[in-house]
């Protein structure tokens, strides 16, 4: 190798040396897009947890309202079948890009929702249903439980828009070329939460006039 | 000049990266204190015995309650609102999330109590529910929200106290040792070693000629290593960059300030 051809190989080292330190960038590196993936994930996780936690609440709203109010069967049984229903499909964190299993979820539980919303309509007409200290316990859960889902959601759907973003933005896609992740689905219906009627203790006044 | 200058830049554009932005929300209130009172809706001594009463509560147990009144939600509903500055003001201890917001929107005439993640278990939303519509709600028909504010923060402190062990638990898990808290032991050792390392080619240059033993012209002997200072093309490298962190500073101008907690939505909400 001639005296000028050493050199330009030397001239090139820091050069190499800076690009091989590139991956090491934290902000377009390598670890972007699994750490964003777990943290979807995690949120992800919240979500089933709160909803599971509001499947956990209704068998003891069923027969707290079975008690005062057996003969209106077919919405106790509708909010039985829906509760089953709902809880047969969950969505892993593994399947989190496949659009149907989550469509298949969201739309369970909001069948499970409605279903809801029409058991509370029912019990406005029952007074003593209503002053029962275990409804209004439950009441008060529920309430707590709806809020929760609605606050995971919105944690959920913010984290998948910050990593299904960076599965789109350069320079993170080009190593989405080596890792292949699909994007996360994400939550159609912004908040379907469901406003229960609010319980009259006998304080509230009366609104309109 | 113009290398200073160079140089001066550098660590300006250093330091405008390092600052951590605060995130910007619209009309959410500044954490003033323990009792934020926006709305005007509680007289100034009831405020005063309200705000010892929260940080008598915070150094016993390491809890921390805050109560916020606001003028007006601004369309916006009461649960996400509280949530959204639960988490702005960073309420309990991170990893614990021992914080709660009592919240008062006036013009509304809603109410809200947030609980965070870690407190969920001992006020739960029944807990919430019955403060708010036992004690709040008749309160503030009545007018007198000092007296229902007053009584809502009892009540919290009651069922928190109620649970004892627990209280106990988490007071000795987050104490405070006086003095030396990781943030000023860090900025104490930063310190040591940026100065060793900006004095050091000073100390380098001066100390050995003055206390150490000359060996021949522009060479000295000091503790046991040979200086030699013969211009010799060798550059000092006393120079350092001036980059410092500049996160960290929790609770700036020795106010309170939330310590990093988070709540998932628990609690209850009412209205009067």
């Amino acid at each position: 190798m001639s005296a000028s051809q050493r050199l330009s190989a030397l001239r090139l080292l820091p050069a190499l040396f800076v690009l091989a330190l590139l991956p090491l960038l934290s902000a377009c590196g390598y670890n972007t897009i699994p750490t964003l993936e777990e943290r979807a994930k995690a949120a992800w996780s919240d979500v089933l947890n709160q909803y599971q936690r509001r499947a956990d609440l209704i068998p003891n709203l069923v027969e707290t309202v079975r008690g005062y109010a057996s003969h209106e069967r077919d919405v106790l049984e509708g909010v039985v079948e829906a509760r089953a229903k709902a809880t047969q499909v969950t969505v892993s964190p593994e399947m989190l890009s496949d659009p149907n299993a989550f469509k298949a979820f969201q739309e369970n539980q909001a069948g499970l929702t409605s279903a809801l919303s029409r058991l509370l309509a029912v019990v406005e007409n029952y007074p003593d249903l209503k002053a029962n200290q275990n409804f209004l316990a439950l009441q008060a859960q529920l309430e707590g439980t709806e809020n929760r889902i609605a606050v995971a959601r919105r944690d959920y759907i913010e984290a998948v828009r910050v990593y299904n973003t960076s599965l789109r933005t350069f320079p993170s896609l080009l190593w989405n070329f080596w890792f292949g992740n699909e994007p996360f689905q994400n939550f159609t219906v912004a908040d379907d939460a469901m406003q229960p009627p609010k319980v009259d203790f006998g304080t509230q006044q009366k609104q309109g006039g | 000049m113009s290398k200073a200058a160079g140089i001066l830049a550098h660590a300006f554009l250093v330091v405008l990266f390092l600052f951590p932005l605060a995130a910007v929300a619209q009309n959410l209130p500044a954490l003033t204190g323990r009792v934020v009172d926006d709305a005007g809706l509680i007289d100034p001594a009831a405020e005063a015995a309200l705000a010892q009463k929260l940080e008598a509560f915070e150094q016993k147990s390491s809890d921390q309650i805050v109560v916020a009144t606001v003028p007006s939600l601004g369309g916006e509903a009461i649960e996400p609102y509280a949530n959204r500055l639960f988490r702005a003001w960073q309420l309990g201890l991170a990893g614990e999330d021992n914080g709660i917001l009592l919240l008062v929107a006036r013009d509304d005439r809603k109410m809200r109590i947030e609980v965070g993640y870690g407190l969920e278990g001992t006020l739960t939303d029944l807990h919430s529910r019955l403060i708010i519509e036992n004690t709040m709600v008749p309160a503030f028909r009545a007018g007198d929200f000092s007296g229902g504010i007053s009584g809502a923060v009892d009540d919290i402190i009651m069922v928190l106290e109620g649970n004892a062990e627990e209280l106990e638990a988490r007071a000795e898990r987050n104490e405070r040792t006086d003095g030396w808290d990781p943030d000023t032991v860090i900025v104490v050792l930063f310190f040591i070693v940026w100065a060793t390392i900006f004095f050091g080619g000073f100390a380098m240059a001066v100390l050995p000629r003055v206390y150490g033993r000359k060996l021949g012209p522009g060479r000295y002997e000091w503790l046991g290593m040979t200086f030699n200072y013969n211009a010799s093309g060798r550059s000092s490298g006393g120079r350092s960059s001036g980059g410092w962190s500049g996160g960290g500073w929790s609770g700036g101008g020795g106010g309170f300030s939330g310590g990093g907690g988070s709540s998932g939505g628990g609690g209850s909400s009412g209205s009067w």
